[in-house]
């Protein structure tokens, strides 16, 4: 039988807030345990949460940028469970009025066609603390940190519009894209910046209804993901194929085995009882304030390649990678304001300053020991012709290492290109002179030997002659 | 309506407490009369009442983005009965495999 995968997304994202979304706490990250709390975030009694403005006004962003209807009144509810990790008993969320609503992201299916996956919703909420599992063996106990507790979170919801890993893939990778160009999220998801669970289900190809889905929990990389709707998919299908059922139930997605496993919990634990907390007041959004959002937002993804495309006419495969961070997108786009010659720059970044960034691990361009500057000058001169696009590489990797402009280096270490005739004259006639059977066989017919004789005329001046000349040289001396 | 002896256990559970035979049965009345009691409501006309977000009519409180200084790790860990490494002890929760 054809089956048909339906997967569903949640995706916690962190906030970049200074603070906790409840209290003034520090949300910073690495801290010894339990430095960065207080009576709000600890759950102590009488303690009373007092919303921090910017998560809302970042949720607002978010809620623009992903196509959604902004709440004119939304508020918080309990979500109540019992966990260690969890000081109040109950996790402050939203539940029946949420900040936003009705959005969608656009991806292409396997065959290339554009489509939308809708978003549910997006609210707001407080991350849990940290359980420690002491590295002891048989320890009975756990550590638990409560830095963490409280720091704004938001959940994004997917619709069941996601029909196979591509498209998943995608829309968690816009997702990400989006969240980072807006600048409230570092979408470090092995971090824990980014958090997906995943609703995955099957059903005959064909059939309206959805089939029972199972909730994956602890997906935290982009190839988890990919792995655990494959494994899952498949999983549910020898189940019904053998004759069984799926059960609808929380799994855990083990990423060192690629599997997932069914999580040992009573079917009660999911009865969260949720209620308005009373202690937060509702949140009314006025059209200003959403107006006043709009206005900050950066030029998006999707904007930003179709004008990279059009204005630097610059190939699908080089818009992509430069549009993936909005630095690095800025990076280009400055060297091509210094130095016009877009498809040059693309390529100088996409060969070498991210193979270099990604040597050296660095999460974004503004780390790089260079500049837009830098990389122009270097271009300058290799139109003007003072160094060759070979030499220029190696001024690169000087430029990488010492933070000096090209045009210092060329000069300290003389690696101008020669392109006086006479000079190169010579070196060529002592090429000819020290290897005459190569002379002979290529005056024979074996033309093929040119890329011999360039290759030793190109060691001989450490790099330096201008290539072009060379070649000419040559050719006239073996062949006039 | 009426709260069945099921139910109050449920939500018991739930709640982490524990109540004699007895305290179920008295529980199971009192809550169902108390609903019976919200039910009154419904006698009423509400269409184009807008429903209660909170007791208060006030809205929008907020804090700005600004760090305020918390506790100390000793403050925090004042209450605890089993302090440890900077952390809470607790019994080890077991979930998956």
């Amino acid at each position: 039988m054809q089956w048909e995968l339906v997967v569903g997304l949640e995706v916690h994202a962190q906030l970049l807030t200074d603070t906790k979304i409840f209290c003034g706490c520090s949300t910073s990250f690495g801290a010894p345990p339990n430095t960065h709390v207080c009576p709000v975030c600890l759950g102590l009694p009488g303690a009373l949460p007092v919303l921090n403005r910017k998560v809302v006004d970042y949720a607002i962003k978010v809620g623009l940028a992903t196509n959604c209807t902004v709440a004119r009144m939304s508020r918080f509810a309990r979500k109540n469970y019992f966990y260690p990790d969890l000081p109040k008993g109950y996790q402050i969320s939203q539940f029946e009025l949420p900040i936003l609503e009705h959005g969608y992201l656009g991806v292409n299916d396997d065959s290339g066609s554009p489509k939308d996956i809708g978003i549910t919703r997006i609210h707001m909420e407080e991350d849990a603390g940290k359980l420690v599992h002491p590295d002891i063996p048989g320890a009975d106990y756990s550590h638990v940190d409560l830095n963490r507790a409280c720091v704004p979170l938001l959940e994004i919801v997917s619709e069941p519009d996601i029909r196979s890993t591509g498209e998943a893939l995608q829309y968690v990778k816009k997702l990400r894209e989006i969240l980072v160009y807006l600048g409230v999220c570092d979408g470090n998801m092995n971090e824990g910046s980014m958090r997906i669970d995943a609703n995955i289900s099957v059903r005959p190809m064909g059939q309206e209804e959805f089939g029972t889905r199972a909730e994956i929990k602890n997906v935290n990389s982009f190839k988890s993901l990919e792995q655990a709707i494959i494994y899952e998919q498949s999983r549910q299908i020898d189940l019904i194929e053998d004759g069984g059922k799926v059960v609808q139930e929380t799994r855990l997605f083990d990423a060192d085995r690629g599997i997932t496993v069914g999580m040992r919990s009573k079917e009660e634990a999911h009865d969260y009882r949720y209620f308005p907390d009373p202690d937060l007041l509702p949140l009314v959004i006025e059209e200003e304030w959403i107006d006043a959002a709009r206005d900050t937002l950066p030029e998006l993804p999707d904007a930003k390649r179709s004008r990279f495309r059009s204005q630097y006419s610059l190939p699908d495969h080089d818009a992509d990678l430069l549009c993936q961070s909005i630095d690095m997108a800025d990076f280009f786009e400055e060297i091509v304001t210094l130095h016009n010659d877009p498809k040059a720059a693309s390529n100088w970044i996409m060969g070498y300053v991210l193979r270099d960034m990604s040597r050296d691990e660095l999460n974004s361009v503004k780390e790089a020991p260079i500049t837009p500057t830098h990389i122009a000058g270097m271009l300058d001169l290799i139109k003007e012709g003072v160094i060759s696009s070979k030499i220029a590489k190696d001024v690169f990797d000087e430029m990488w290492a010492t933070g000096k402009e090209a045009k210092v280096i060329v000069e300290e270490k003389g690696l101008t290109q020669i392109s006086d005739t006479s000079e190169i004259e010579g070196i060529v006639d002592d090429i000819l002179a020290a290897n005459p059977d190569e002379v002979a066989s290529y005056r024979g017919g074996k033309t093929k030997l040119m890329g011999f004789f360039v290759g030793q005329v190109m060691k001989a001046s450490r790099g330096k002659a201008n290539p072009g000349l060379v070649n000419q040289l040559l050719k006239s001396k073996l062949e006039g | 309506m009426k709260i069945s002896k099921e139910e109050v256990e449920h939500v018991a559970s739930l709640a982490r407490l524990e109540f004699s035979a007895v305290e179920i049965e008295t529980f199971a009345s009192q809550l169902s009369s108390i609903l019976e009691y919200v039910e009154k409501m419904g006698e009423l006309d509400l269409a184009g009442v807008e429903p209660m977000a909170h007791v208060h009519e006030i809205v929008n409180a907020f804090r700005d983005d600004v760090v305020a200084p918390g506790l100390t790790n000793e403050e925090a860990l004042m209450n605890a009965p089993y302090p440890e490494d900077g952390c809470y002890r607790v019994a080890k929760v077991i979930e998956g495999e």
